[in-house]
């Protein structure tokens, strides 16, 4: 009785996080949602730590994942780009913290890597968005700017092309960047294997917690009006020029921070990842795990990369190209949006003669 | 040496015009036509290319390799039509997504089938030599030659055959039109294979002049797309003159700074050109003809 008056401790947790904007209100998500998070936090003390720092690049991918289901799910901006302001980032990084080689280095490098992406998509957003650019075109142009941005650093191999210490190297990449730190001078905490894979996963709980947060506010409700129709959100008041523009900023800045994570796992970064197979990444994640849901999203990004992985030969591209032509023609919203039936369908399926008997005896 | 060099900037322009509409042409007949962004074009070009290349190897002349080329990339086409794209008419967003899905899975077959390359045709008709400088007759005079003749074909198959009315008639209003007796169904079909065909060809021509390898189809699409939105809705003439206008740009910056200088041109063009003509080249031109008529 009281707990209508009064909300639990539970509910007044779980109040900013939730909303219609997105999938998963009930108790049961929250549930599924404390269970995955605990899973994946018990995950390098099961395997180990060298098989956490391998599998952080999965939670790096699912940062990345998450960028375009925010500003694609809930604004509407199918960009192909997130990957260009992704491989900014990553070689912003490199850049800094391979000429700044302390703690101090890393540390301005993760500053700089998300800065850079960040004013990068402000300026190509603001191009594109006071410019009158919509819809297609939006996704055209982000997918010639990664386009661009792969035939750019292809050719930079020559010793020309070197930021003081730090060469771009081409289709090489660039090599021996330094692991993810926070600190000053000599003093300071490096994140190595589990230790970045920590960091990741943190950083990928506050994301999800965040966005759910932003898209149940009051810019969150414009933006899905941007989304459904701009014409008459304009009509209302809002200035969805605006909203598009700082949506794909802060789209541009998370997949601008798994960039870092990304150059920081693996110590290198090379043009491939601007590439039109890498470039298609993202969209197939939202695209197959449901891009209103940015968990759905995430959760694909992890199976999908996970399998390529296990598929290691040749065929993996023909299975998740065959894989997203299916999904999207059979579940055009992909699977998330689904998962919520699925009990109900499970209780119709138990119990199928009930509720036509129920309607048999009305009938009498 | 001033005029040597003037033509070598006009024989670059013509590779960059020709390049730009036959790169543009097939992916702007199927979008202008019907909507759909194909973002397996490139794949188009290399299904052509690949047939051209496979034929000629197997003993075919060189021109009809090249025929056999479109034909396959036609049939490539209509096939994909039947099966996947006409569940996609009218669901833009979807339609980009799925040929993406059909990008990536072509590419990977055409890999795991033909291996990372295949040896290439020599480009026939040598070069043009005017003064010490030389110029690939074949990428220099040929292909812009077949740039026009192929715009040429389409505005006439468009504007003067019957086909053409009833295909304009569908874009334009498809219940109307299926009153009024047209196979609308057949019509996308035919137009999608005509874009097939166009892209096929794009990909039968360029065989001797490019590295055959299961990647090529992306070397066109940076261009294809900004021609597209450069050109704006009306196809037919908005591509030429998308062609001519991104022609001179790349030329001028292609040939004074390399290819990548030439492609931020571009790009940098389509920007400026989305945010002074929403609607392209032709919406600026229909919109003066609207001025002037309400003037007159």
């Amino acid at each position: 009785m009281s707990s209508e008056a009064t909300p639990t401790l539970t509910q007044r947790l779980r109040a900013p996080f939730e909303g219609p904007n997105t999938i998963g209100n009930s108790r049961r998500f929250w549930a599924a949602f404390a269970i995955g998070a605990a899973l994946l936090a018990i995950y390098p003390i099961l395997f180990g730590a060298y098989a956490a720092g391998t599998a952080s690049v999965f939670l790096v991918y699912a940062l990345l994942g998450a960028s375009l289901a925010f500003i694609w799910g809930f604004c509407g901006i199918l960009s192909f780009g997130q990957v260009a302001f992704f491989g900014i980032a990553g070689y912003t990084f490199g850049i800094v913290s391979i000429n700044l080689t302390s703690y101090t280095g890393a540390t301005l490098g993760i500053v700089a890597g998300i800065g850079v992406a960040t004013l990068s998509a402000a300026l190509l957003g603001y191009f594109m968005f006071y410019g009158g650019v919509r819809d297609v075109y939006v996704t055209i142009i982000t997918l010639v700017v990664a386009l661009v941005l792969h035939t750019f650093l292809g050719q930079t191999a020559g010793s020309e092309w070197a930021i003081g210490e730090a060469a771009l190297g081409g289709f090489n990449g660039m090599v021996g960047v330094p692991d993810l730190a926070i600190g000053i001078g000599e003093t300071g905490i490096e994140f190595g294997g589990a230790m970045h894979y920590y960091l990741t996963l943190v950083v990928l709980i506050l994301t999800v917690l965040g966005l759910r947060a932003l898209v149940n506010s009051q810019f969150g409700y414009a933006m899905v009006a941007t989304r459904e129709d701009e014409a008459r959100t304009e009509m209302f008041g809002y200035d969805t020029t605006f909203i598009q523009f700082v949506t794909f900023t802060i789209g541009g800045a998370i997949a601008g921070a798994s960039g870092v994570l990304f150059v920081t796992w693996g110590n290198y970064i090379d043009p491939s990842e601007f590439a039109i197979t890498a470039a298609a990444m993202p969209v197939i994640w939202a695209s197959i795990g449901g891009r209103e849901s940015i968990l759905g999203t995430m959760a694909a990004a992890i199976a999908i990369q996970w399998i390529q992985l296990q598929l290691t030969g040749e065929w993996a591209l023909v299975i998740v190209g065959s894989l997203l032509i299916v999904v999207i023609l059979a579940m055009p919203d992909g699977i998330a949006p689904r998962i919520g039936d699925v009990p109900d369908a499970i209780r119709q399926y138990r119990q199928p003669a009930e509720t036509p008997a129920a309607a048999e005896e009305v009938s009498d | 040496m001033a005029l040597y060099q003037l033509i070598n900037v006009a024989f670059q322009f013509l590779d960059s015009f020709a390049f730009i509409v036959l790169a543009t042409i097939g992916l702007a007949i199927i979008f202008g036509m019907m909507g759909i962004i194909n973002l397996a074009h490139g794949e188009f070009i290399l299904v052509g290319a690949y047939a051209t290349t496979l034929s000629f190897q197997a003993g075919l002349p060189l021109p009809l390799a090249m025929v056999v080329g479109v034909v396959a990339t036609t049939i490539f086409g209509i096939i994909l039509e039947r099966t996947i794209i006409h569940r996609l008419y009218g669901r833009l967003l979807d339609s980009m997504v799925v040929t993406f899905g059909i990008s990536l899975v072509v590419i990977q077959l055409t890999r795991i089938i033909f291996g990372t390359s295949l040896s290439q045709i020599g480009t026939p008709f040598g070069g043009v030599s005017y003064g010490g400088f030389s110029y690939s007759a074949y990428r220099g005079v040929f292909l812009p030659i077949m740039a026009i003749v192929s715009l040429v074909a389409l505005y006439v198959l468009f504007t003067r055959t019957e086909y053409g009315v009833r295909a304009r008639a569908t874009i334009q209003d498809e219940e109307t039109a299926r009153a009024m007796g047209v196979d609308t169904d057949r019509m996308y079909l035919s137009t999608f294979a005509i874009g097939s065909a166009l892209a096929g060809l794009t990909g039968a021509l360029y065989a001797p002049t490019i590295t055959m390898t299961p990647e090529l189809g992306a070397g066109f699409l940076v261009e294809a797309f900004v021609a597209v939105v450069v050109g704006g809705p009306s196809v037919l003439l908005g591509t030429p003159l998308a062609g001519g206008f991104l022609g001179i740009i790349d030329a001028v910056f292609t040939y004074g700074w390399g290819t990548f200088i030439g492609q931020v041109a571009l790009l940098t063009a389509a920007i400026f050109a989305i945010r002074l003509l929403p609607d392209g080249i032709t919406g600026l031109i229909e919109t003066i003809q609207e001025k002037r008529s309400q003037s007159q």
